[in-house]
């Protein structure tokens, strides 16, 4: 019985979608831990390292980020601040305005598709066009992104082909090269017509106020390349404290997202364009978002902000792989999206309190994370806070626990139901009236009750 | 704006203030993130090359044999940079077209494009570009070839130590292979918004 949301996503789900979800997720995981094991003497020792030094950023943002506000500006680029999604898409549409700039080319970037840039600027007459291949397809269907790597991962390249014939994108045809040419030759002449080149930041160096960015499909850099601004849109918790640590942590990002050494452009922005180059941004805007990241850090939850966001976790999880991203229904999918979309969706957070439910707390996630965020104990932590505010999704699909509480809280009352259950060895429990227990019989046989019987050994065990 | 500032770091103090102790800084060594299974070539080209080859890129050693996959391929149309440029003028056939400024109106006139690379980094089979020593953004990236040159002296062993020597210029980019996707149902193709074919040259 599908009695939470997310079952009856899964339920939904097309067998050949869930096949193409598996096989991908399942191999991606396979040659990351294949490529980090063989190359590393010590990967473990790399995630717990890496994790140490984002959780040293979140725990001194306070002086980390006005430092590198500083570096920033001494570098050239002008800081923005915004507290909520709305502040930032008015941010980027005040800059855009004060340009009398109409026409933005996005790269790649989460922070965009959680504060729904896209469809804020479009209500403003601003056409913001996605240039990664996935979310480009993403945004022809009006469709969203199942996962934060492989943004189409629940698509076949036949729906793909279908969509570019209905876009004027070319006759039907499904070859993945012919579907990566059209979209290449359409894609080149948007940049080259844009206003304004947006990314996100994989990271920012607050010793050098360095911004890196990766991408393997050149479209993050054919965004600097062509238009004549740059905006970046930046999460208050993508800090690292200097440049080396950038090589524990690219390091480590390309092998958990894609088994790779390095992304194939990874590129290290201070400022403008130099005054020799032709081509590239006369002006870096960087926005600092926080649209919920200060409630985070203020839980005891803290730790999902050390996220790098290479979608290891959804990669390895058994229930990602059942359900896809759809199912979490929200920005962030998986593992770290069961913990870090209830938490930013602030007053909503009822609405999405059956996710930190989706995990068997099998611990795959955690043990694959190059942060290390011990994501278990973030989803257990959430299942509490779910329960204690009442939520009804935070348990649907769960049996009502007030009477075992009730009586797991009473010694006496405890010892007395142990003894007292002994009776049911007397019963004939494949007779009674109780469908979930005939069903339950039907292949299984009750173990005989042996209620008490760990306390008395307790009790007269003798050390050896 | 700065209201949101003030809102967002007293936020930050906020949250942080009931933390008996910060979190420390680890130290680390980079040895740790040496690679152990590419065992260091007596040649930093030669490591350089080996890594190049693994990621599909192209390290030619000798003008000639640029030409011969330039003819080969019928890649005939370039940008030069002008810097460049006496150097390979000879080299060209005379049924070549090169150019020395890039036209952002015909983006796809050019088949290749050559620009000095600032470094590279042996491990990877990484290309370093800078903005003051690519002389256009653009046609390092646009055509579908694109060739680095490169001096043996600029070669890093690794990750770390090109970060340790990261250059003084508003923008580096890290260039590992041609551009690539795998969004299509898993499927690599190479080419996608930057080059298909990524060369080094040596010089």
């Amino acid at each position: 019985m599908a009695q939470q949301l997310i079952d009856q996503f899964a339920a939904r789900l097309p067998a050949d979608r869930r096949a193409a979800v598996y096989q991908s997720t399942k191999t991606t995981h396979e040659k990351r831990t294949a490529m980090l094991f063989d190359q590393f003497a010590e990967p473990h020792r790399l995630r717990a390292l890496a994790g140490g030094i984002k959780q040293h950023v979140l725990e001194n943002l306070d002086t980390l980020l006005p430092a590198v506000e500083a570096k920033l500006q001494a570098n050239g680029a002008q800081v923005h601040w915004a507290a909520t999604a709305e502040a930032a898409c008015a941010a980027v549409l005040r800059i855009m305005q004060a340009r009398g700039a109409t026409k933005l080319v996005k790269a790649k970037t989460m922070v965009s598709e959680e504060i729904a840039l896209e469809h804020f600027l479009a209500a403003h007459g601003i056409e913001a066009l996605e240039t990664d291949l996935g979310e480009f397809i993403v945004q022809l269907d009006h469709d969203r992104p199942s996962h934060i790597v492989r943004p189409i991962i629940h698509k076949n390249r036949r729906e793909i082909a279908q969509s570019f014939e209905r876009h004027g994108l070319g006759a039907y045809d499904d070859d993945p090269q012919t579907i990566t040419r059209r979209a290449r030759q359409f894609l080149r002449q948007k940049y080259l017509q844009a206003d304004v080149g947006l990314t996100g930041a994989n990271f920012v160096s607050v010793e050098s106020g360095r911004l890196v960015l990766v991408t393997n499909e050149g479209n993050s850099r054919f965004s600097l390349a062509a238009p004549k601004c740059h905006i970046a849109l930046v999460g208050i918790e993508k800090l690292v404290p200097r440049d080396r640590d950038l090589g524990l942590l690219l390091n480590l990002l390309a092998r958990s997202a894609t088994a790779q050494q390095l992304t194939v452009y990874t590129e290290f922005i201070t400022g403008p364009k130099a005054a020799t180059q032709p081509d590239g941004p006369e002006e870096l805007h960087v926005i600092f978002v926080d649209n919920g990241r200060t409630d985070v850090l203020a839980s005891e939850c803290r730790a999902i902000l050390r996220c790098i966001r290479c979608g290891a976790c959804m990669n390895v999880c058994p229930v990602y792989r059942q359900a896809s991203g759809h199912a979490y229904r929200s920005v962030y999918p998986g593992p770290v999206g069961a913990v870090l979309s209830p938490l930013l969706a602030g007053k909503k957070f009822p609405e999405l309190a059956d996710l930190p439910k989706a995990s068997s707390l099998c611990g795959a996630c955690h043990e694959v994370c190059p942060v290390d965020i011990p994501i278990p104990d973030l989803l257990l932590r959430l299942r509490d806070q779910g329960k204690r505010a009442g939520a009804p999704l935070a348990a649907a699909g769960t049996p009502p626990m007030g009477a075992w509480a009730l009586l797991a809280s009473q010694p006496a009352a405890w010892k007395a139901a142990l003894l007292g259950g002994k009776i049911i060895n007397y019963l004939p429990t494949k007779l009674l009236p109780v469908p979930p227990l005939r069903a339950w019989e039907k292949s299984r046989t009750l173990p005989e009750w042996r209620g008490g019987e760990f306390r008395r050994w307790l009790r007269h065990r003798t050390t050896p | 704006m700065s209201s949101d500032r003030d809102t967002i770091l007293a936020g930050v103090r906020a949250a942080l203030a009931p933390l008996a102790a910060r979190a420390p800084l680890p130290d680390w060594d980079r040895d740790l993130v040496r690679v152990r299974t590419l065992q260091p070539a007596a040649d930093p080209w030669a490591r350089f090359a080996a890594r190049l080859t693994a990621v599909n890129g192209t390290p030619l050693t000798a003008v000639a044999d640029l030409v011969a996959l330039l003819e080969k391929n019928q890649w005939r149309r370039g940008y030069c940079d002008p810097a460049l440029w006496p150097q390979f003028q000879g080299a060209f056939p005379a049924h070549f077209t090169v150019e020395t400024a890039f036209d952002r109106t015909r983006v796809d006139d050019y088949d290749f494009g050559l620009t000095a690379a600032a470094g590279a980094i042996a491990e990877t089979g990484t290309l370093i570009l800078t903005d003051r020593g690519t002389s256009s953004r653009l046609a390092a990236l646009a055509p579908w070839v694109h060739i680095a040159v490169l001096r043996r002296e600029q070669i890093y062993a690794d990750i770390s130590a090109a970060l340790a020597a990261l250059p003084d210029d508003p923008n580096v980019i890290w260039v590992t292979g041609p551009s690539k996707t795998a969004d299509v149902e898993g499927i690599l193709i190479e080419g996608v918004h930057g080059p298909g074919v990524q060369v080094a040259l040596l010089q």
